[in-house]
């Protein structure tokens, strides 16, 4: 079946069979391997995009259920000139990250964060809670949750 | 891990869902945000030939006043529940547990409609609508149905849906200011329960309901304990009885007397939030 996805901004549609999950879709069919898949079930979230905005694990979505919607990446975060997103620099700054695995699906499920949380000013428990989709198996969680709060101050993240 | 081969479609309407599952019979599974039943399909435990994807019909989205209940569209997804400032002062319990379920990407995508119609006892919002002594509205390709939330959970992953069947409304009395109480234990913060219970104060006879999470294969209420405290025991006397008469499971998270103790111990829990 035809599925037409607009990934990162860009309407993309392939051939895939309906049990194809949104993270082949993205992987294998639109070539775009920045996703990755952890446990695959659901559990680890380091393949955690955002579907019209908001964070999912695509381990457990159908390719076909996000038919006629927008997908964001890692890919489509930074600026065509290669900015990058607030939330990706306060990785770079707080070296929110040791083997990188996790990191993905850390920066997308914090990007949802930071978009569903209207006027409220994130807390540390606020964040960790966040953040209980996310498995990092370096236990580097310290400098994951800094990064996540330095993003949260971001001026330009406050709408 | 891939799922087995199947033919997807994509219902518009009730009517075209129900008339594809009439067609299809057991060969049918319903798909709505897919958390129940696509991890199965991976796994393969679950092989439809045909998937009904019912998550775009429009108008199952929706928590709505009726009076003296609140009704909640079955594509109603965890995180909308959790959110919803009707659902926060009406049905505190509900809203509390459904931003405990899974974590924040789970509850984006799974629904209150899935998460009943899949009868798994480890979930967590079968018991808050048995406590509630909610009611569910079904829809076949003859029209809509009531069943109690009794008459509901039939075994494991079995329910009073039929296979020609759609859950699209679950109704729960209001609770207002009634207290309640929710406990589960959960080796990491996002997994199942290994048990939980729920404990909630009912309007008019003024009794106290109480349903387990993960203690035995349906969605049960602990009678014993229930009956207890209306004949007068203390919670901690009616927390004892919480396992007598229920059947227990044991697996690899728990033994079937470690559970039966966890079961006593949390509902115990439940009670003291619930009663003060």
């Amino acid at each position: 079946m035809e599925v037409t996805i607009t990934l990162n901004g860009t309407e993309c549609t392939h051939d895939v069979e309906p049990r194809t999950l949104l993270v082949y879709y993205i992987r294998e069919a639109a070539g775009l391997k920045g996703t990755n898949i952890g446990c695959d079930t659901t559990s680890c979230g380091a393949c955690t995009v955002l579907l019209d905005g908001r964070s999912v694990k695509s381990c457990t979505v159908l390719a076909a259920q996000a038919e006629g919607r927008t997908v964001t990446t890692i890919e489509g975060l930074a600026e065509a000139d290669g900015t990058m997103h607030p939330v990706q620099r306060a990785f770079q700054e707080h070296h929110g990250l040791q083997c990188g695995y996790c990191t993905p699906g850390m920066v997308m499920a914090i990007v949802s964060m930071l978009a569903e949380r209207g006027d409220h000013v994130l807390t540390e428990a606020d964040v960790r809670l966040g953040l209980e989709g996310n498995l990092c198996r370096c236990t580097g969680y310290h400098n994951i949750v800094e990064a996540a709060l330095a993003a949260a101050r971001a001026p330009e993240l406050r709408l | 891990m891939i799922p087995a081969s199947f033919d997807y479609v994509r219902a518009d309407s009730l009517d075209q869902a129900t008339g594809l599952l009439e067609r299809h019979g057991d060969g049918a599974k319903v798909l709505a945000g897919g958390h129940s039943l696509l991890p199965l399909m991976k796994l393969r435990l679950a092989v439809p030939e045909v998937l009904v994807d019912i998550g775009r019909i429009p108008g199952l989205s929706y928590v709505r006043d009726g009076g003296d209940h609140l009704a909640v569209g079955a594509l109603t997804t965890h995180d909308e529940i959790a959110r919803s400032p009707l659902v926060g002062s009406q049905l505190p319990l509900l809203a509390h547990v459904a931003g405990q379920i899974g974590d924040p990407q789970v509850r984006h995508r799974g629904t209150i409609g899935g998460s009943l119609a899949h009868g798994d006892p480890a979930s967590d919002l079968p018991a808050v609508v048995l406590a509630l002594r909610g009611t569910l509205v079904l829809r076949g390709p003859g029209g809509s149905r009531e069943v109690d939330s009794e008459a509901f959970h039939l075994g494991f992953l079995e329910t009073a849906v039929a296979p020609d069947e759609i859950l699209t409304e679950i109704r729960l009395p209001k609770m207002g200011e009634l207290g309640w109480g929710f406990e589960k234990l959960t080796k990491r913060a996002q997994d199942w329960a290994i048990v939980g219970a729920v404990a909630a104060r009912l309007d008019g006879d003024g009794s106290t309901a109480i349903a387990l999470i993960n203690v035995g294969p349906v969605p049960a209420r602990a009678l014993a304990a229930e009956a207890a405290l209306e004949a007068g025991s203390s919670p901690a006397e009616a927390a004892a009885r919480a396992d007598d008469g229920i059947e227990v499971s044991g697996d690899l998270n728990a033994s079937e007397a470690f559970r039966r103790h966890l079961t006593r111990v949390l509902v115990g829990r439940a009670l003291e939030k619930a009663l003060v």
